[in-house]
């Protein structure tokens, strides 16, 4: 009887042992998980790259998107680099993507990370370009415009604006970045002729608001009323298709405070 | 390493041919990283614009034809919610296909990076007797084998990719250097100070994974000839799974079953009877019962 008793309590205190051996393991191992797979949200991925978190869950770290880029462009993160640990990467300002045509990295990988849904290249969004007006010599004033002409997409990711001045007839030319063209490349990046890069690559999530889809932009015809917002009296406000109908009434440009001069 | 049989008896030929197992072990471990880092760095191909061999040991391109692919890795990925293109199911099939003919834990003994340096730490455990510092159940790897597996679903990563210190190894030597050697040299004091054999026997989930794939299916085994051993124990003494030299079992069995072998090879060599040799598993039992004729006119 004292032997089965002594058994049992062995079996209960080797079952508590090895579940809290195994509860602490796995504990430090998720951590050990989540620090890596959240290292940093500065990684630029190559062309056609999931979703952050699911091209952690997909990218298998083989390197063979690596060895397919004829630019040697990409690099697969060595531990404790600071980007999740072997998967593939780039640093525009070293070596920026060429765009190619066929897309080679996104070929070679096996495991749908870099996603095969890619079909143009141009459509691919590895970052968005960012201006820093404080150093950009375009800003300055000088005729610099060097990411303009070196753009692959010049004319639709960056375009040339005029700018005002201060004390001087002549207007400024600044480049300005678009981010429904911008492929995020990273040529206007490496061709930024300052000492470190006035425009660079950042991933998306990092630089881009999100306006809301409450707000509707009623000046604007592109702006659908979203589910979201329905008014809830029938005395709906004026639609800007309703408003043609109303405009011929008047002449252009008169409103109430003008009305009768 | 030095564990082959150092016999004052033998010629200077016969103990060569005593390392032949290690010689071709070392030969297939640095020549596939040669493949590997040939291909990715000195551009080494088998027609224009055909890499030889790219990527690494998790997932690869032979001539641009034969898709490979680490199975633990792409099930860890297929765990974590990722729907697996065909590429990396075809390449894992060929690689689970292959291992499943020649015994799972060949990958260990003859391809592994990791093996170069635990039997480096091995054999200098050896020469300068250190003895273990602590000891737990080899079956340990079973239970990281399953952490890892549920780790990956709850975290929605390959939870052994992420932290494999053979991955981060492989790896950079391809692609280069960072912070995995220090994993690396972890692993090598572990098993060269604390634990014999105590990653690859003891933790590898890798291991313990090709344990399980080559457990039924391994044509190439040891074969077991009772009749000729005599118990000397010199197989068990060079053998980094000796559990698996049951020879109580093994001479029910006629060969060395356990899916733990690596067929390393270290044990056929040292046996002074020959009684440990590889062989096809079809041919195991004629061969065997062949022996025991032979045993019966005498």
């Amino acid at each position: 009887m004292a032997e089965v008793k002594t058994s049992r309590r062995d079996f209960l205190v080797k079952l508590a042992q090895g579940t809290s051996l195994a509860a602490t393991g796995g504990f430090l191992w998720a951590h050990l998980l989540r620090q890596e797979a959240r290292a940093q949200p500065y990684a630029l991925r190559p062309p056609g790259a999931l979703p952050e978190v699911d091209f952690n869950a997909a990218c298998i770290k083989c390197g063979q998107c690596v060895t397919a880029c004829p630019y040697d462009t990409l690099n697969l993160a060595p531990a404790g680099g600071g980007i999740p640990i072997g998967t593939p990467h780039f640093t525009p300002r070293k070596v920026p993507c060429y765009l190619c045509p066929d897309i080679p990295c996104m070929k070679a990988c096996p495991t749908g990370a870099l996603s095969p849904e890619l079909k143009d290249i141009n459509e691919s969004r590895m970052g968005l370009a960012v201006i820093d007006v404080e150093n950009c010599l375009s800003w300055k004033g000088l005729r610099c415009e060097i990411c303009h002409r070196e753009c692959p997409l010049k004319g639709k990711a960056i375009t040339l604006e005029t700018h005002p001045r201060q004390l001087s007839k002549h207007a400024m030319f600044v480049p300005l970045v678009h981010s429904d063209a911008c492929t995020g490349c990273g040529i206007c990046e490496r061709a930024c002729p300052t000492q470190e890069a006035a425009i660079r690559i950042l991933p998306h999530n990092l630089v881009q608001g999100k306006i809301g889809e409450h707000y509707r932009l009623g000046w604007t015809f592109e702006t659908e009323i979203t589910q979201d917002f329905k008014p809830a009296a029938p005395a709906a406000p004026v639609t800007p298709a309703e408003a043609p109908k109303e405009a011929p009434k008047e002449a252009p440009g008169v409103d109430y405070l003008n009305r009768g001069l | 390493m030095s564990d082959h049989a150092d016999h004052p008896t033998l010629g200077l030929g016969a103990r060569l041919w005593s390392w032949r197992y290690f010689v071709l072990r070392r030969l297939s471990q640095f020549g596939i990283l040669l493949l590997f880092f040939g291909s990715a760095h000195w551009g080494w191909q088998v027609a224009k614009d055909v890499p030889l061999l790219t990527g690494n040991l998790s997932a690869s391109e032979f001539a641009g034809l034969l898709p490979m692919a680490d199975p633990f890795a792409a099930l860890q990925i297929f765990l974590a919610g990722h729907v697996l293109q065909q590429e990396v199911i075809v390449g894992a099939l060929i690689v689970l296909g292959f291992y499943l003919l020649v015994g799972g834990r060949v990958y260990c003994a003859w391809v592994c990076p990791v093996n170069l340096v635990t039997d480096l730490a091995n054999w200098l455990r050896n020469r300068f007797g250190i003895q273990a510092q602590i000891y737990f159940s080899r079956n340990t790897r079973y239970f990281v084998l399953a952490a890892s597996l549920v780790l990956s679903m709850l975290m929605g990563v390959a939870a052994f990719e992420w932290v494999s210190p053979i991955g981060m190894a492989h790896r950079e030597i391809i692609f280069g250097f960072g912070l995995g050697f220090q994993a690396l040299a972890a692993i090598f004091l572990f098993d060269l100070l604390i634990l014999k054999h105590g990653w690859c026997g003891h933790l590898c989930p890798l291991g313990a994974f090709w344990s399980v794939v080559g457990r039924r299916t391994a044509q190439v085994r040891v074969r077991f000839d009772k009749t000729s051993c005599t118990h000397c124990g010199d197989c068990a003494k060079v053998c980094p799974e000796p559990q698996v030299l049951n020879l109580k079992r093994l001479e029910e069995v006629g060969y060395v079953y356990s899916g733990e072998c690596s067929n390393c090879g270290r044990c056929t060599p040292v046996c002074p009877e020959g009684s440990l040799r590889f062989d096809l598993r079809p041919m195991i039992h004629r061969h065997n019962a062949k022996a025991h004729g032979k045993q019966d006119v005498s």
